[in-house]
């Protein structure tokens, strides 16, 4: 009885192919164009829309954030002269600086040392000068005493 | 005595009848199309409201069809490959549509409460000829696919990757449509059957995990018969080397 309500019925049945099948297929087929033009295109056409706006920001970022790191490096490099270049400049200021000393230093000394042997060889001449006046004046009071011991007797 | 009232129950669920509309000729079964009408109606009102008013900053149906669309996209590119899914996108895309709105609606809607004078409401995916229909449709989008992408070298394909397969693939032709036509028809229609006779038997709170059970195969068959469409065109176009 259930095999035959199942399938045997003359008309109806669960196996039962008509022209239901090519027109359901008709209207698959149908439905396809129709969800085309109403769903996909549309649908389709903002997120991929979408995903090349986030992708192409993405990129623009990628790039920004390349040439930031360029201009950093560059900075660093240029940082980097810059200090050398201040470093050098100190270094030879400070030998400037200090070869100015030694010469200031060395011109005073010759020119202390200079007066000094100018004052000794003053000195030096006013002694002997000095000295030949004495040993004149006491040649001439021995002769004096001379002379006068002479005459006394 | 049980086992009597179980048959003139299964008797009042009317499995195999149908509602005829004669159109000229041909004959035709008006409960599927009805449902179908009614469903895809549904769908395609919900698709416009969805689709109304796009914005770069997706808000509500709009969210929801962006995701089906990636889901889809997803689906048919990794089975299809790179380089054809788009052309066969909107079909597997319209296949998972149609079976999963119809599978749903079928089980989710209570047609029974409609009267008609033979037959009754039900999943369109119920009907053999839909998903003969649907099958078909597969067959002739892959032989499609893999003639148009190819050429005649698409029948390298049947003595790939030597000629003994020649013969399976041929039967494969044949077995392809059957197993997807019978697969999604024997899932639907049993778990119908099991709802109405559960419900004819325990109206109550027994039907329900069952029910879910359905809607859960629903959406399973739905993935199933999408995923294998797209598979078949996949092969089709998929270059040997």
């Amino acid at each position: 009885m259930l095999a035959f309500n199942f399938f045997g019925a003359t008309e109806g049945g669960l196996f039962d192919i008509n022209a239901t099948l090519p027109l359901m297929a008709i209207q698959v087929i149908a439905l396809t164009y129709i969800l085309n033009s109403l769903f996909f295109k549309p649908v389709g056409n903002v997120v991929e829309k979408r995903e090349k706006f986030v992708s192409n920001n993405i990129i623009e970022a990628k790039n920004k954030l390349s040439e930031v790191k360029k201009l950093e490096a560059d900075l660093l490099t240029q940082l980097q002269s810059a200090r050398t270049e201040a470093q050098r400049i100190v270094s030879e200021a400070e030998s400037e600086s200090d070869k100015l000393y030694k010469e200031a230093l060395e011109l005073a000394n010759n020119e202390a040392n200079a007066s000094k042997e100018k004052a000794r060889l003053e000195i030096e001449s006013q002694t002997s000068a000095a000295r030949d006046q004495l040993s004149k004046q006491a040649d001439e009071l021995s002769e004096l005493i001379v002379n006068r011991l002479i005459l006394e007797k | 005595m049980f086992f009597n009232s179980l048959l003139t129950n299964f008797a009042a669920l009317e499995v195999g009848q149908h509602l005829y509309w004669q159109i000229g000729n041909i004959r035709l079964h008006g409960q599927v199309f009805l449902t179908s009408w009614i469903l895809l109606g549904a769908l395609l009102v919900f698709i416009s409201l969805g689709t109304k008013k796009m914005e770069n900053d997706p808000k509500g149906i709009q969210n929801l069809l962006e995701f089906l669309w990636d889901y889809i996209r997803d689906l048919a590119r990794t089975q299809i490959g790179e380089k054809v899914y788009r052309d066969w996108m909107p079909f597997i895309g319209t296949l998972f549509l149609f079976v999963f709105v119809s599978n749903w609606g079928g089980a989710l809607i209570p047609w029974r409460l409609i009267k008609l004078p033979s037959g009754e409401l039900g999943a369109p995916t119920a009907d053999i000829n839909t998903t003969i229909a649907l099958a078909l449709l597969v067959s002739l989008s892959y032989f499609y696919a893999g003639l148009s992408n190819k050429g005649w070298r698409y029948f390298e394909y049947y003595v790939h990757p030597t000629p003994i397969m020649l013969p399976f693939k041929i039967l494969e032709d044949f077995t392809k449509p059957l197993s997807l036509s019978f697969r999604l028809f024997g899932n639907i229609l049993a778990d119908e059957l099991v709802v109405g006779v559960l419900v004819f038997l325990v109206p109550l709170i027994l039907p329900i995990p069952v029910m879910f059970l359905g809607l859960f195969t629903s959406a399973i068959q739905a993935l199933i018969f999408a995923t294998l469409a797209a598979y078949y065109i996949g092969e089709a176009v998929e270059e040997h080397h």
